[in-house]
């Protein structure tokens, strides 16, 4: 009985391993799409060689090839990889704590507020901090990320919050932001406001080396945080009543994870806009193969995340700059949808 | 272990739904909480695992405040199976009960947290379902699921809201009496809520009635299941027999509601059931409440 249970892991180990295999084809992919002449194969060469190996010879056609996938196909890839990552974690984990399906890491208004934040940048040229230019509208979308964040920890500790005050809270404060963002770009001409709704669609565009560090280093130790976290997490997800009763403090837990996410999830928008979908879907699609338990759901969620945001953005290459956002939604969206339908349990249950 | 409650309050807003509940819960034993719908039962029963905190008085556990456990080391002491679970994102049955040990998780603990959940399935006789999914599971699967988390918790005190509501009547006795027989072999303290008077009748060590947010009387089952506590309680006329010693209530009629909910009756009942008590207390030779008469057997 118990080898039953042990090969169902196994089997969620394998699914982990070929999701990963995927993102490493894909980001192959991705950089041959960016430079013709080079084959995929060659690209991983190529990719190896610049990490461990002799430079080309300079002007040769290696020489080129290994110039464009290094500075422009790869610090693409890996930003893809990380915000697909660390909104698909984010998403997880809300879902979690507020035990409901409908959750994802925008939730508590943190979109909106880096919306205002960058909008206002954007049109206006108004800085929240001393940063002006291109780096300003990503500290200004981190400032106003953590304003709805801060303003919930801080209500947290006067007011009892369950997951229906916290996801309530979060939509008037999206409303309120969202209202703001609507007055700026009603107000401005017709190039700023491309811009900004571009933004709030979210795009890949422009990722270069340097906006990498910033997003890797919240990625990553968020995720391993939340990795830690798995099986607290499924805990939550039993109803507060049995989370308390297993030993988990729910009021601070919930704030400690809440706290974490618009880090995390701040750290990401602030420099690709509002990427929609994945936190809300990629948890679904993993939970729909694989079942519930969190300590799966988190990393596989993190790699299909991944995964999408590659395969959306080699779409979004391929189709002349669709933005990427909008590649995302349009293929992941028919995904989901079949895989619900296909679910189907005739109990109305999805999972 | 011991669940020694002085004079709690609770209420929900402005609502008191506990009032002044003194009790002393000596364990090992099978308590039976009895009473009427919104008494307070459940209440009483999260004020003990600091699901909620109580407004006034103080819960003790083995002669330790609650307020002054953690959250996390209370809960390898005390279990509680709850009378409904949230089965928003489902699991296995098997990972479902593995949580019970969250207490206890430590690193490459799986093998024997394992084995433990399959002893505690076959105990229950559901190990059948063991990779079934939680919410595929019909009512009364779902509540010995829930009671197997509480179990492998493997907890010194054990706390269960109506963990046989939603069981045929050959599982409600088999679980009841399975309650009975863990709590002597593995000498633990067993709480359990029941809105079945006949069977905690037939299994309870000691029996809580409670109305009104109050602790209407409390002892041994033949001492508290009575004609007249049921009358004033629940409000109903029944006949109580005895069938090997513990009683046996047969329903007769309910009395009309006006009746039955008789504020000054009840209140009666309890100024004189205190006055008694202080009596016996001030004589020096009673030492708390009637509980300890009945479970200070040891």
């Amino acid at each position: 009985m118990k080898a039953e249970y042990r090969r169902g892991i196994l089997l969620k180990v394998a699914m982990l391993v070929f999701s990963l295999i995927c993102i490493v084809l894909f980001v192959g992919l991705l950089s041959v799409s960016n430079y013709e002449g080079v084959g995929l194969m060659e690209t991983y060469q190529i990719i190896w060689n610049h990490l461990f190996g002799e430079p080309y010879e300079t002007g040769s056609l290696y020489w080129w090839a290994d110039r464009y996938i290094w500075n422009t196909a790869m610090p693409h890839a890996l930003a893809a990889i990380l915000a697909g990552a660390a909104l698909a974690v984010c998403g997880a984990m809300m879902q979690s704590i507020m035990t409901n399906p409908l959750a994802d890491p925008y939730s508590t208004g943190i979109s909106s507020g880096a919306c205002f934040g960058a909008i206002s940048a954007i049109v206006m040229g108004l800085s929240f901090s001393t940063v002006v230019g291109e780096m300003g509208i990503v500290t200004n979308a981190f400032i106003g990320a953590m304003v709805p964040a801060l303003l919930i920890v801080f209500l947290s500790q006067r007011i009892h919050m369950t997951p229906a005050t916290l996801i309530l809270l979060g939509t008037a404060v999206s409303y309120f932001f969202n209202s703001m963002v609507t007055y700026l770009m009603v107000t401005t001409d017709v190039d700023t406001l491309q811009s900004a709704y571009l933004w709030q669609i979210g795009s890949l565009d422009g990722m270069t080396w340097s906006s990498l560090p910033f997003m890797a280093v919240f990625t990553i130790a968020g995720s391993a945080i939340v990795m830690l976290m798995a099986s607290k997490l499924n805990v939550m997800s039993l109803g507060e009543n049995s989370a308390v009763s297993l030993g988990v403090d729910i009021q601070s837990f919930r704030l400690y994870c809440l706290i974490l996410m618009a880090v995390m999830t701040a750290a990401i928008v602030s420099f690709t806009g509002i990427l929609g979908f994945i936190g809300l879907v990629a948890p679904h699609l993993v939970r729909l193969v694989i079942g519930s338990d969190n300590r799966f759901v988190i990393p596989m969620s993190m790699a299909v995340g991944a995964l999408l945001m590659l395969v959306s953005d080699y779409l979004a290459f391929q189709f002349a700059s669709i933005p990427v956002g909008v590649v995302l939604s349009v293929i992941g969206s028919p995904v989901f949808f079949a895989l619900i339908v296909w679910q189907n349990k005739r109990t109305g249950a999805i999972y | 272990m011991e669940i020694r409650i002085n004079d709690v309050g609770f209420s929900y807003a402005s609502v008191p739904v506990l009032s002044g509940i003194s009790l002393d819960i000596k364990g090992p034993g099978f308590v039976s909480i009895l009473g009427p719908n919104g008494v307070g039962k459940s209440t009483l029963i999260h004020c003990i695992n600091k699901i909620l905190q109580p407004k006034s008085g103080s819960v003790l556990i083995d002669g330790k405040d609650v307020r002054d456990i953690s959250i996390k080391e209370l809960a390898k002491d005390v279990g509680y199976v709850p009378y409904s679970a949230n089965d928003t994102f489902p699991l296995t049955v098997v990972d479902t009960v593995m949580m019970g040990r969250h207490p206890h998780s430590k690193w490459n603990t799986l093998d024997r947290d394992l084995d433990i959940v399959y002893d505690t399935l076959r105990m229950l006789g559901i190990s059948h379902l063991a990779m079934r999914q939680f919410n595929e599971l019909s009512a009364g699967q779902h509540q010995k699921v829930m009671l197997a988390r509480g179990l492998v918790q493997e907890p010194q005190i054990l706390l269960l809201d109506e963990p046989t509501s939603n069981l045929d009547i050959r599982h409600q006795l088999d679980v009841t009496k399975m309650l009975k027989r863990l709590s002597e072999e593995r000498g633990i303290l067993i709480v359990m809520i029941s809105h079945d008077i006949n069977i905690a009748a037939k299994f309870a060590d000691q029996v809580i009635l409670m109305f009104q947010g109050r602790i209407y009387d409390v002892g041994a089952p033949a001492e508290v299941i009575t004609e007249d506590n049921l009358r004033s309680v629940y409000g109903v006329e029944s006949k109580v027999i005895d069938d090997d010693g513990r009683p046996h209530v047969i329903l007769k009629d309910a009395l009309p509601m006006s009746e039955s909910c008789n504020p000054s009756a009840v209140m009666a009942h309890i100024r004189a059931q205190r006055a008694s008590q202080d009596a016996a207390d001030s004589d020096g030779k009673s030492v708390r409440r009637g509980v300890e008469r009945i479970l200070g057997r040891t």
